[in-house]
């Protein structure tokens, strides 16, 4: 058989369809489909595609294993360096991490190896198997884990997995983090996500909801109770507005709220679950990354006739992934580029009436790269909206860092860690993820935090 | 779980909770909050923290019964326990150690101004209160708060008990003949403590408010409980929930309390319907 140049078409949810649930829109792929985008692997002697993974994924070896129809055996190889496999290739940007780096993109399409694992993880999760495996004896060391997103659950699972006697700490009534509160279920099924903290349970990990370390506990206290090594994976919390004039009337929702709202929350179950939500008929989502395309589609879903984008830049600087912004395009989303917001209009009530915007053109690359924004003078223009959602990305949650002696900050209020190794400047604390980077990928917090889990080994072993 | 051990009924729609939250109870100081939930599909509500005992592990909520979720909470008894009560949340109140201070409650808002009035007490200031309900039988923690101030006042919408009227007439009257107040702290609905602050603007007096915004997660995460004081958004939930009351926009802060007025009826309808019923 000929080897195809193009990959395996992933079944999914008619656009029309699916803006009316929730349920997920890319449908994974059956056995078959599997085996034959696996057969397309040239399984590389010195294969790219792992330098471009932030965990290391054994890429050429699970796929391997798919295309011999050993399924057990490729999620074995998946889980030895990553402990979130169902969530990683459903979220990942792989086209920018280790797709790009595949050798068949000269030719034609590289491997879909985000639906390879994909594949791997729902089989097992379908068969009922996870397998715990540990390995390294119990030890007497205790960790604590602050947050339980994905940078928190990496270092749990890796340091479970080695014996240490790890606690997380969660301040929400559910773990995970920005994976239930973010990322909509249509994305990222929230089963998924619970199959995914359940195992790193079942590594041993204890998982504990409703203590919001600085508040409940104190790093100090921590210390009291033994805890030789923790680390902070507290995420980007504060949502940033924009300072214009109107932010505070009804209607105006940070894109964390609204999330919060819809996927944690359920509003969109409401009244069966007791959370409202008030999503209007014309919806602004001002933001060009993926908070920005998961709002908007939330929207959709709630109901919206009309939802936009208002993004500052051209279609070439959206920071979003392009199957989120094609995801957003199919489904009805209108982008409204080179437009930012000057201020939000109120009726006599106090509700979104609409939002007044500039046109912008770009003019010289300012210090991100990207050409700057420069608004057109007299190009203002009212976009009739109800709701307006800012998606701008947030800060790090001031504060526990305020309580811990000797932690460095950058100006932003971003944890100063070592890149390789996840140090912070208090002794025996570790950071990485959102509250180190700033708003990031779920991909690249896991990456830190298998980094940071390894160091804290090895510091554990050291004492 | 979190299990209520104790419950006393205020008034009618006030109901007073003891829950077991030992990790709570150890840190939690006047002025803050916590964050519940009450069943597996419930939304987070913020409650003020009215007392706490740190030897006996619990926390004091005292609840007023204004929608689906208060309802369901006022119908709940000791030896249920309760999914969700995160904290201790928000700024402690900065209070005072020495003066004089006035310390207002209007309706539920006596429950969060006593623990403050009691710490100040406690500390040798001389505490002067005012508490007031719209009638007699809605007043709350009248003995509670006696016990812990130089003097109380009580008014009453309808003159059944006390002074006839609002807190703010006493609030002025005191201001007036007194003088010399190095605070005040008003707690109760919106437009009460609006009005509290009216009052005392001209007397040059500070003024604390408690504000209760809608909030989701209650550390920080969603804005939704987002105030503007002189001028400038805050988080009510990370900066407050106490605020200068000369500063507050309370126009802003009302209509933002309104935002879900209609799910609110439509949820508590349903809650009716449904036969779940509500105590009280």
């Amino acid at each position: 058989m000929a080897v195809r140049k193009t990959r395996v078409p992933m079944p999914e949810q008619g656009s029309a369809e699916r803006i009316g649930n929730f349920n997920e829109v890319p449908l994974g792929y059956t056995a078959e489909m599997a085996q034959e985008e696996a057969g397309r692997c040239l399984q590389c002697k010195n294969p790219p595609c792992i330098e471009g993974c932030p965990v290391a994924v054994q890429i050429p070896q699970f796929i391997a294993a798919i295309k011999e129809g050993d399924f057990r055996r490729a999620i074995r190889t998946i889980k030895e360096t990553n402990n979130l496999p169902a969530v990683c290739g459903r979220v990942c940007p792989q086209e920018e991490q280790c797709e790009v780096r595949c050798v068949l993109r000269k030719k034609g399409e590289p491997i879909a190896i985000g639906r390879l694992e994909r594949f791997a993880a729902d089989w097992e999760a379908a068969e009922g198997l996870a397998e715990i495996e540990k390995t390294g004896p119990d030890k007497a060391r205790k960790v604590a884990v602050i947050g339980s997103g994905p940078a928190g659950l990496t270092v749990a699972g890796d340091l479970a997995k080695k014996g240490y006697r790890v606690t997380v700490f969660e301040a929400l009534h559910a773990a995970g983090g920005v994976l239930v509160y973010g990322i909509p279920e249509f994305r990222l099924p929230k089963a998924i996500v619970e199959r995914e903290v359940d195992y790193v349970r079942k590594l041993g990990a204890e998982v504990l909801t409703n203590v919001v370390v600085g508040y409940t506990l104190t790093i100090d206290d921590l210390k009291e109770q033994g805890y030789d090594a923790i680390f902070l994976g507290t995420g980007a919390g504060l949502p940033r507005f924009m300072g214009i004039p109107g932010e505070n009337l009804n209607g105006v929702y940070s894109a964390n709220e609204f999330l919060t709202r819809t996927n944690l929350m359920k509003s969109y179950l409401f009244p069966e679950y007791d959370t409202p939500i008030k999503c209007g008929r014309r919806v602004a989502v001002v933001g060009g990354g993926n908070v920005a395309m998961d709002a908007v589609r939330c929207a959709l879903r709630l109901g919206a006739e009309e939802a936009y984008i208002v993004y500052r830049r051209s279609d070439e600087e959206m920071p979003a992934r392009r199957e989120e912004i094609e995801h957003a395009k199919e489904e009805g989303v209108r982008f409204r580029l080179l437009t930012n917001p000057k201020r939000i209009l109120g009726d006599e009530k106090g509700w979104v009436s609409g939002m007044e915007c500039l046109q912008m053109e770009l003019g010289e690359p300012d210090a991100s790269g990207r050409r700057r924004p420069v608004p057109i003078e007299g190009s203002e223009f009212v976009l009739e909206v109800d709701t307006v959602v800012m998606a701008l990305g947030t800060r790090p949650n001031p504060v526990l860092p305020r309580q811990i002696q000797g932690l460095e900050l950058r100006s932003w209020g971003g944890i100063i860690a070592d890149e390789e190794t996840g140090r912070t400047s208090a002794p025996g604390i570790w950071a990485g993820g959102d509250s180190v980077t700033g708003s990031a990928t779920v991909i690249l917090a896991m990456g830190a935090g298998k980094k940071a889990a390894a160091d804290m080994d090895r510091y554990l072993r050291g004492k | 779980m979190y299990e209520i051990i104790e419950k006393r009924t205020l008034n009618p729609t006030i109901k007073l909770f003891v829950v077991k939250a030992p990790l709570v109870a150890r840190r939690a100081e006047p002025g803050q909050f916590v964050m519940v939930r009450i069943h597996e599909k419930g939304e987070r509500i913020p409650l003020t923290i009215a007392d706490y005992n740190p030897g006996a592990g619990t926390v004091t909520i005292v609840v007023q019964e204004v929608g689906k979720t208060t309802a369901l909470l006022g119908a709940m008894e000791p030896g249920d326990s309760l999914p969700d009560f995160l904290g201790p949340l928000g700024v402690p109140a900065e209070l005072p150690t020495g003066g004089r201070v006035m310390c207002v409650g209007g309706g539920v808002g006596v429950a969060p101004v006593y623990p403050k009035a009691k710490a100040m007490f406690e500390r040798g200031v001389e505490v002067i209160s005012v508490i007031g309900a719209r009638t007699a039988e809605l007043l709350i923690l009248e003995e509670e708060m006696r016990a812990v101030s130089r003097k109380l006042y009580v008014t009453t919408d309808d003159g059944s008990k006390g002074h006839h009227g609002f807190v703010t007439d006493i609030v002025d009257r005191l201001l007036r003949e007194e003088g010399s107040y190095d605070e005040v702290i008003a707690v109760g609905p919106l437009v009460m403590m609006q009005a509290v602050a009216r009052v005392t603007k001209p007397h040059g007096v500070k003024t604390w408010v408690s504000l209760n915004p809608i909030m989701v997660d209650g550390t920080g995460m969603c804005g939704a409980c987002r105030v503007t004081v002189g001028g400038k958004t805050r988080f009510c939930c990370v900066d407050g929930p106490m605020f200068d009351g000369h500063e507050v926009d309370f126009e802003e802060a009302i209509r933002r309390a309104r935002m879900y007025q209609e799910e609110e009826t439509l949820a508590r309808e349903q809650c009716r319907c449904g036969g779940e019923g509500y105590g009280g």
